[in-house]
């Protein structure tokens, strides 16, 4: 054996060493395509800047897959570190006590700075317990927007410097719509999220008693009211006038709108990037329209998207190291970064400012829009969020019950007296599961 | 007269048997008697607290209308994949059978399909019937059909019985070429000289031969229907729109793995097992007896 080739092994061994002392913190994310491009680059910027931790960053399906992998993982105990949760799993994660590592406790613990006000008021409301300490790291935020074709407005004689504020001017522009020969008038995504989570927030009327569940597992359904009945009511009638055209539970109306097909859309700000690329056609971003006789509205929007949660079982220098990771995440520059590249809204009032400062909204108009909506009042005891257990089921609950008004075979009343009794039956079961 | 193979070491039979008997109980009776006991306990999603609840989980499903529901959807369901499917392989087999020219290109096509995952197939059809791109809407249109499966009940189950169908077809075409060339040529030659048409020599002669093949395909295609049609569900209609194509097995997925409801999820999977064998043993009993082997 030669000197050189010694000294090469040796150099080996030690570097092998430093690898060893590095401590690795898994992150399970949802984020796919050029979002999870956007993830590892977080991930990486991290990592370059620091030596004692790597953050691993994993694609692990959509948000419920990976929610039941990092489940199934915790039972068999080899959960990742961190877990990106969407806002419906929130109860669960809440009420898995043991299982995960509230935020504030872990920031405290390593001495990291974190102040839960440095949040825009609908986000970190929605991630605190009813004390307000923040459980769960905000990460990737939208909340619903109203999107309109303005190529599609000059055809039907409408002016897209004007759109519709209230319902009721909705309605009568897309009678205009459909009299010019629009074939898809309307569309939405997320039905649930947007005609009866978002709709309750921005019109100031509970989803469910107890603060919408954030004061206690205790809570029952609201959706029944007679706002909530009228509403749906007028999707149905909609529906049947053909100016509502149904794309399903998701995003799918997104496509839709992007393609030309339908002229108006309700659906998640993350939809601007896709639209942007792929529309040929004028379009904008509004505020979602309110019943103007409802008094107080509009209120302000609720957040969907989705924050990071830390798992319990592990060292606590692993813990440290993912304080100190969100503490990167935390700087306003990587906020702003991830809001401007993502089109997730801004949830920090400094990335907020200093996305304001750059340009950034002088030049792509509507981009603000979001953020607006979130603030427009202080969140109330009714649009500061929601906290359902097991709101995966319930949800589905309620968009069943939506469907079959929209197509034609359930009444608006029944059909949201029929969501109100399902969905209780399943916040008794998780209370039941959650009491110990 | 059956053949008897006689062991003459006691143990020599078990260990043979050994390997097969671990898998049936790794894989299939050691799974559903956890479901079993997951069935009568309510446990949080991590797992940190369970109780034992008796018979709570089931009666929790009985007393939702949706559940009995879901029965309905599943009954249609299964009669119309495994009827149709065993009619169509049937013609198709009949016809590949008396084909002459390019017999072996026709055959190959028609089982092309099996290798198909049911999750693509289900893709598959759902972009040719997608709401606003897919090509078949698309001609609809023409006609003046609007074809809308996202919040049409009717249409939903149209497609998912049409890809279930779609994806079967090529087994059950298999058994029936199978037992088709197992019938001696013989017996059609004699009847056709006796003068018997195309029809009344299928039905006097090749269907009653087929029946042991038919009703093995019917058991199978139920069986198909029941569980493995999930995939194709699950990546067009997702039970919807309401809960019109949401079958037993698809529920049971649902709440239990995205709802992460184990108990509720496992109280269906017990019940889902026990119509299954139920079926069996009904089809076994009383229509075996009436196949003539």
């Amino acid at each position: 054996m030669t000197r050189k080739s010694l000294l090469a092994a040796f150099l080996a061994a030690a570097f092998a060493t430093t690898a060893q002392a590095q401590t690795e913190i898994q992150w399970w994310h949802s984020m796919g395509g050029a979002l999870g491009d956007k993830v590892n680059d977080l991930a990486n910027k991290f990592n370059a800047s620091q030596s004692a931790y790597k953050v691993v960053p994993s694609y692990k399906g959509s948000y419920p897959e990976s929610m039941t992998a990092a489940i199934a993982a915790y039972r068999a105990g080899n959960a990742p570190h961190i877990l990106q949760v969407f806002e419906v799993g929130t109860a669960t994660m809440m009420a898995g006590k043991g299982a995960v590592v509230p935020v504030y406790k872990l920031m405290k613990d390593a001495d990291e700075p974190f102040d839960p006000k440095a949040y825009i008021g609908p986000v970190s409301g929605y991630y605190s317990d009813s004390q307000g300490n923040m459980l769960s790291f905000p990460f990737n935020s939208s909340t619903v927007v109203f999107y309109i074709n303005h190529d599609a407005y000059k055809k039907a004689g409408l002016d897209p410097a004007k759109p519709p504020k209230t319902w009721k001017e909705f309605n009568a522009a897309a009678e205009k719509l459909k009299a010019a020969g629009q074939q898809c008038v309307y569309t939405t995504g997320w039905p649930s999220w947007m005609h009866i989570e978002n709709f309750s927030a921005w019109h100031n009327v509970p989803i469910g008693t107890k603060e919408n569940g954030m004061a206690g597992m205790d809570t029952v359904f609201q959706v029944n009211s007679p706002l909530h009945v009228r509403h749906v009511a007028m999707l149905g009638d909609m529906a049947k006038k053909g100016l509502l055209t149904y794309a399903g539970r998701r995003n799918q109306a997104e496509a839709k709108f992007a393609s030309g097909e339908c002229a108006m859309l309700t659906s998640s700000t993350g939809a601007q990037a896709n639209i942007r690329r792929t529309a040929k056609f004028g379009w904008s971003v509004n505020m979602i329209p309110y019943h103007d006789d409802v008094k107080g509205a509009p209120q302000n929007s609720i957040i969907g998207g989705a924050s990071l949660w830390v798992m319990g079982g592990k060292t606590n220098n692993a813990y440290k190291g993912v304080a100190r990771f969100f503490a990167f995440l935390s700087k306003p520059e990587v906020q702003m970064d991830w809001h401007v590249s993502t089109g997730y809204v801004p949830i920090t009032k400094a990335a907020y400012d200093l996305t304001r400062k750059s340009g950034f909204y002088d030049k792509n108009p509507g981009a603000d829009i979001a953020i607006k909506q979130l603030m427009n009042k202080p969140p109330t005891a009714n649009s500061k969020g929601l906290r359902f257990g097991n709101f995966v089921q319930g949800r589905e609950v309620i968009e069943e019950e939506m469907e079959a008004v929209i197509m034609g075979k359930k009444e608006a009343k029944p059909a949201m007296d029929e969501a109100v009794r399902r969905g209780n039956e399943i916040l008794r079961k998780f209370q039941a599961a959650n009491k110990g | 007269m059956e053949k008897r193979v006689i062991f003459r070491s006691a143990w020599l039979p078990y260990v043979l048997l050994l390997p097969q008997i671990t898998i049936t109980v790794m894989f299939f009776f050691w799974p559903a008697a956890q479901a079993v006991y997951y069935s009568f306990q309510l446990q949080d999603a991590f797992g940190m607290s369970s109780q034992f609840v008796w018979f709570e989980n089931y009666l929790t499903l009985f007393r939702d209308s949706h559940y009995l529901s879901s029965f309905r959807v599943t009954a249609f369901f299964s009669v119309l994949v495994a009827t149709s499917g065993i009619l169509i392989s049937l013609v198709l087999a009949t016809m590949a059978d008396s084909v002459v020219r390019g017999a072996l290109a026709y055959k190959t096509f028609l089982i092309w399909p099996y290798a198909v995952a049911p999750a693509v197939a289900g893709v598959l059809w759902a972009f040719i019937f997608a709401p606003s791109i897919g090509i078949v809407t698309y001609f609809l249109k023409k006609f003046g059909i609007d074809w809308n499966w996202i919040i049409n009940s009717e249409q939903a189950m149209l497609l998912v019985v049409v890809a279930s169908v779609w994806k079967q077809i090529s087994y059950n075409f298999l058994f029936f070429l199978a037992g088709l060339q197992s019938i001696p040529k013989s017996l059609l030659e004699a009847a056709a000289i006796d003068g018997a048409g195309p029809f009344r020599r299928f039905w006097t002669i090749v269907f009653p031969l087929l029946s042991p093949t038919t009703f093995f395909l019917l058991v199978m295609n139920i069986i198909y229907s029941f569980f493995d049609t999930f995939g194709v569900i699950d990546a067009t209609t997702e039970g919807g729109p309401g809960d019109a194509t949401k079958i037993l097995v698809y529920k049971v997925y649902y709440d239990g793995v995205k709802a992460a409801d184990l108990g509720g999820s496992s109280a269906q999977s017990v019940i889902l097992m026990a119509i299954v064998i139920t079926l069996t043993v009904i089809q076994f009993r009383y229509i075996e007896r009436r196949v003539q082997y």
